[in-house]
């Protein structure tokens, strides 16, 4: 399988600041690959690295296997959807969309039909007189993306390409970007802090954080089977449980990551087997999500741990529990997964 | 669909000098730089260095030639008590001038930043830049017609019977004079119409940048509009006050023009040091005279820069 | 939440002094007009005995003006090109990227207007004189593009600060080399600040008559010829004509610029919000 961007141990320093700490990627050709982290991780540095804004200060970066650590962002094949859009407000629609081709000395009519044929595919017909100072906010985002793509570059990078849009438009925004990938069959690389987004759209995605990176995996692995406790609880929320008694056979002592919703929450005590652990707490607080509830249970030793059930209405035996009430949490052995690298250990 | 890279034509010279430099963003920095910096460097500083070492030479009483050998005689000469009074004396009349045009400046910037708005407000900016803009000599002119003796100022005094009042506040000591036109009070009155925009500007771009909600915090938290004024707004304000001091303490000492047309024969600094640079063939004292605004201004800037003066310009 | 401001009133004190204010700083102006058209020629008697417009027929007359007012045209118009080339060079080199020296940088370029003029227009002269220079056009405008420098910077400093880097990284990520992003996308949106730094320059010089003095030698610009008029004056409306027109010259440049700026300052808009 021929990769698109392979890093090979690159770091980015500015100064005193480290950005990325020797990392190694590889991700592949036609796979829409998301970058994850907080603040500060990284990821942007990244996007970045691969556009060629910016010079790696160690390592090699490789474009579908050629060197292009030394190679300028207009000679890459590379393009980039803003997180600002950077759409030129001098510029019409038209115009912007149609720079690339513009700059390379594409004619006027094929750009013409070109800029149109993209337009049509973001659905933006029509709309190529307009200057972005009239457009509204998810136009502008069609528009910074037809201008990326009417260039056929093999890999599309996007820097947080739904943080500015509204709830409603950026669930729209996931299906048809994840269709547009499909259609194209090129590289789609994002970077977003909003983990849902990148489990929803990522065919494989890479967790960063201060300038590591913390696991790469489909968005499944990632989330039943954390190798870090930073990945545990970044994507998703989880539990970590420090399994001290000796349990099952296959349980020996260590840290581990627990999925609210593979806890079990109950007013009575469960029946015990050879395959699950019971503790007993108190209630704290009570999270209406409307599709699930969400239980916070401090524990006797002071812990506090979170459970989360389906909202079943009345027929859930733990429908009108409330802060202060008494309850069992029981979860299955197997529902553990060992962390590596456990902080606290 | 991977794309093909564009048809291989012989990479332009535009492109390959854009790399070149893309990687070497030192050696760009250093082209944009220098011709402006070799201007100001040669042209500007160079000059001014070659005058402010002839302060250092001294000129020869009885020749009236510039002896070049290294002394701080002339330095010497600047604590002459004559010369010290002319120094003192337009550094009060710098006081003074930036003093008034404060308290003037300071309602019309006022109003300009928090009450005026949209046209109201380009209407205010024009009218405050457009004296600014209209030629100095022109406004200096101006007032030798205002307070010439047969002038509007003396036909208003007269006609509402305030003759009186006017010969009063010309015949204060050191202020006044036989005429408006030939005394302090003359000189300071133009000195302070002509730098007014500068100091209103400041002023105005200070309190603009003051947040309404700050204004209303104030009065939430229980302050009426006076202490709101005293506490909140003035302190705001200041940094711009003090940016547009800068202008108007400056200006005022170096100045040579305005004493001329309107005030009396007792010299100020710019007056004393064209005089010596021109008819008196005194280079060493001109230069001399010179460092003194210099070493003025630089202590003035610094105490600016510390107050906020620089971030309000 | 800048619109709540402008619904309340001033109180009517601050009001007063406002207007005080900006009547001090045009009644002067006023006057002036007033007394181009005085019949009066010897001195400034108030009021003007009579009202004539053959001042304006003399002044049109005088050839010395008008060779003062070419003298200042010419200055100005190279002065403002060489303050432009390097005004803007020195505002692309400033605006992003930090280096070792840059507050230094920014003192230099605003010292020729914040130290007094006579300092600078002495250096020079002295300088020209050291070095055996004779006084021309040229030695004036080496001294106007000196200080002109700082009106063309801060207008396209301030500029591009305001641009966000991104467009300049978009440009290069859609196949545009340094020269073709600087052509295409970088001229367009400075132009106009160029252009008010330009005017604004260009305003300058021509007022401009302390440093002139000192580094003109024989010639006369029309704020030197103002100047002379002003120590011994001839025929005294003639002044005031010329006066007027200064005025006029200088209002229109000015309400150009501050219109373009008010326009260029909402034209910004390519981001998300």
């Amino acid at each position: 399988m021929d990769s698109a961007v392979r890093f090979r141990k690159v770091s980015l320093r500015y100064g005193r600041v480290v950005a990325l700490d020797g990392i190694d990627l590889a991700i592949r050709s036609g796979e829409f690959f998301g970058i994850l982290g907080p603040s500060g991780s990284g990821k942007t540095s990244c996007l970045r690295l691969i556009a060629g804004f910016d010079r790696p200060t160690e390592g090699e970066i490789e474009l579908h296997d050629r060197p292009a650590t030394a190679v300028a962002p207009y000679d890459r094949d590379v393009n980039t959807v803003f997180q600002d859009y950077a759409l030129f407000p001098h510029m019409n629609v038209e115009q912007n969309v149609g720079f690339g081709l513009m700059v390379k000395g594409v004619g006027r009519r094929a750009r013409r039909e070109r800029v149109g044929e993209m337009l049509e595919m973001v659905r933006l017909e029509g709309l190529g007189g307009r200057r972005p100072s009239e457009l509204s906010g998810g136009q502008r985002q069609r528009v910074a993306l037809a201008r990326a793509l009417v260039n056929r570059p093999s890999v599309l990078l996007l820097d947080e390409p739904l943080g500015a849009l509204d709830l409603k438009l950026r669930q729209q925004m996931q299906v048809e970007l994840r269709a547009l990938q499909r259609t194209l069959g090129i590289t789609f690389i994002f970077v977003t802090h909003d983990q849902g987004e990148a489990l929803s759209m990522s065919d494989r995605l890479a967790v960063f954080n201060r300038g590591r990176i913390e696991q790469v995996g489909t968005p499944r692995e990632i989330y039943e089977q954390p190798s870090t406790q930073f990945a545990a609880q970044f994507v998703g929320d989880s539990n970590i449980v420090e399994q001290r008694d000796a349990g099952a056979a296959s349980h020996a002592r260590g840290w581990f990551s627990l999925r609210p919703e593979k806890v079990h929450l109950s007013i009575r005590e469960p029946a015990a087997d050879g395959g699950s652990v019971a503790v007993m707490g108190v209630v704290a607080d009570v999270q209406f999500h409307g599709a699930s509830v969400r239980y916070v249970v401090s524990l006797s030793d002071g812990r506090s741990m979170t459970a989360v059930a389906g909202n079943l209405g009345s027929r859930a035996e733990a429908s009108d529990v409330g802060p202060g009430d008494r309850v069992w949490l029981n979860w299955r052995f197997e529902d553990l997964h060992r962390l590596r690298d456990p902080e606290g250990a | 669909m991977a794309a093909a890279l564009p048809a291989a034509a012989r990479p332009r010279l535009g492109r390959v000098l854009s790399s070149a430099l893309l990687l070497r963003p030192k050696l760009l920095l250093a082209l944009l730089l220098v011709p402006p910096l070799l201007w100001l460097g040669v042209v500007y500083l160079g000059a001014m260095l070659a005058l402010l070492v002839q302060s250092f030479f001294s000129i020869d009483e009885f020749t009236g030639l510039i002896q070049r050998t290294l002394t701080l005689r002339t330095y010497a000469e600047l604590l002459r008590p004559a010369h010290l009074d002319i120094i003192l004396r337009t550094a009060a009349m710098a006081g003074a001038v930036t003093l008034a045009s404060a308290v003037v400046a300071f309602p019309v910037g006022y109003y300009m930043a928090r009450y005026a708005s949209g046209r109201a407000k380009t209407i205010f900016y024009l009218a405050v830049m457009l004296p600014l803009w209209s030629s100095y000599l022109v406004r200096v002119y101006a007032w030798k017609l205002i307070l010439a003796k047969e002038g509007i100022v003396t036909w208003t005094a007269t006609e509402l019977g305030l003759e009186g009042w006017l010969d009063a506040l010309l015949s204060i000591p050191v202020i006044g004079g036989t005429a408006l036109s030939v005394s302090y009070v003359g000189t300071f009155t133009v000195f302070v119409y002509i730098w007014l925009p500068y100091m209103i500007l400041p002023i105005q771009a200070a309190l603009e940048r003051v947040p309404q909600s700050i204004i209303d915090a104030s009065a939430d938290l229980g302050a009426p509009p006076h202490r709101t004024f005293r506490d909140v707004i003035l302190p705001l304000a200041f940094p711009g006050v003090v940016a547009g001091s800068i202008f108007t303490f400056s200006l005022t000492l170096g100045d040579y023009i305005i004493p001329q047309i309107i005030g009396s024969s007792r010299l100020f600094l710019g007056q004393v040091v064209y005089i010596q640079q021109g008819t008196a063939g005194n280079i060493p004292l001109a230069a001399a005279f010179c460092v003194v605004p210099i070493v003025v201004m630089s202590i003035y800037l610094s105490v600016a820069k510390r107050l906020g003066a620089f971030d309000a310009l | 939440m800048r619109s709540d401001a402008n619904v309340r009133k001033a109180p009517r004190a601050l009001t007063a002094a406002a207007v005080a204010g900006l009547l001090f700083l045009h009644v002067p102006l006023a006057l002036i007009l007033l007394y181009a058209f005085s019949t009066e020629d010897a001195s400034y008697e108030f009021p003007p005995p009579g009202l004539t417009l053959r001042w304006f027929a003399v002044a049109w007359g005088r050839q010395d003006i008008w060779d003062a007012l070419a003298l200042s045209l010419r200055v100005a118009a190279f002065s403002t090109l060489i303050a432009m080339l390097l005004g803007s060079l020195a505002a692309a080199a400033m605006s992003k990227t930090r280096f070792f020296g840059r507050e230094s940088v920014s003192l230099l370029i605003i010292l020729p207007i914040a130290l007094p003029g006579i300092l600078t227009g002495i250096s020079l002269r002295s300088a020209f004189n050291l070095a055996g220079i004779p006084f021309s056009v040229w030695t004036i405008v080496l001294g106007h593009a000196t200080f002109c420098v700082v009106m063309v910077y801060n207008n396209v400093v301030a500029r591009f600060r305001r641009m966000p880097g991104s467009w300049i990284e978009a440009s290069m990520d859609l196949g545009a080399d340094g020269f073709q992003t600087f052509r295409y996308v970088l001229l367009p949106n400075l132009a106009t600040a160029l252009l008010v730094g330009g005017m604004l320059a260009f305003a300058l010089s021509f007022d401009e008559v302390i440093v002139t003095t000192f580094t003109a030698g024989q010639q006369s610009t029309l704020p030197i010829w103002m100047l002379t008029e002003l120590v011994r004056p001839r025929q005294r409306p003639v002044t005031n004509v010329v006066a007027v027109f200064v005025i006029v010259v200088t209002f229109a440049p000015l309400v150009f610029a501050q219109l373009l700026a008010r326009r260029a300052g909402g034209a910004g808009e390519g981001g998300p919000r």
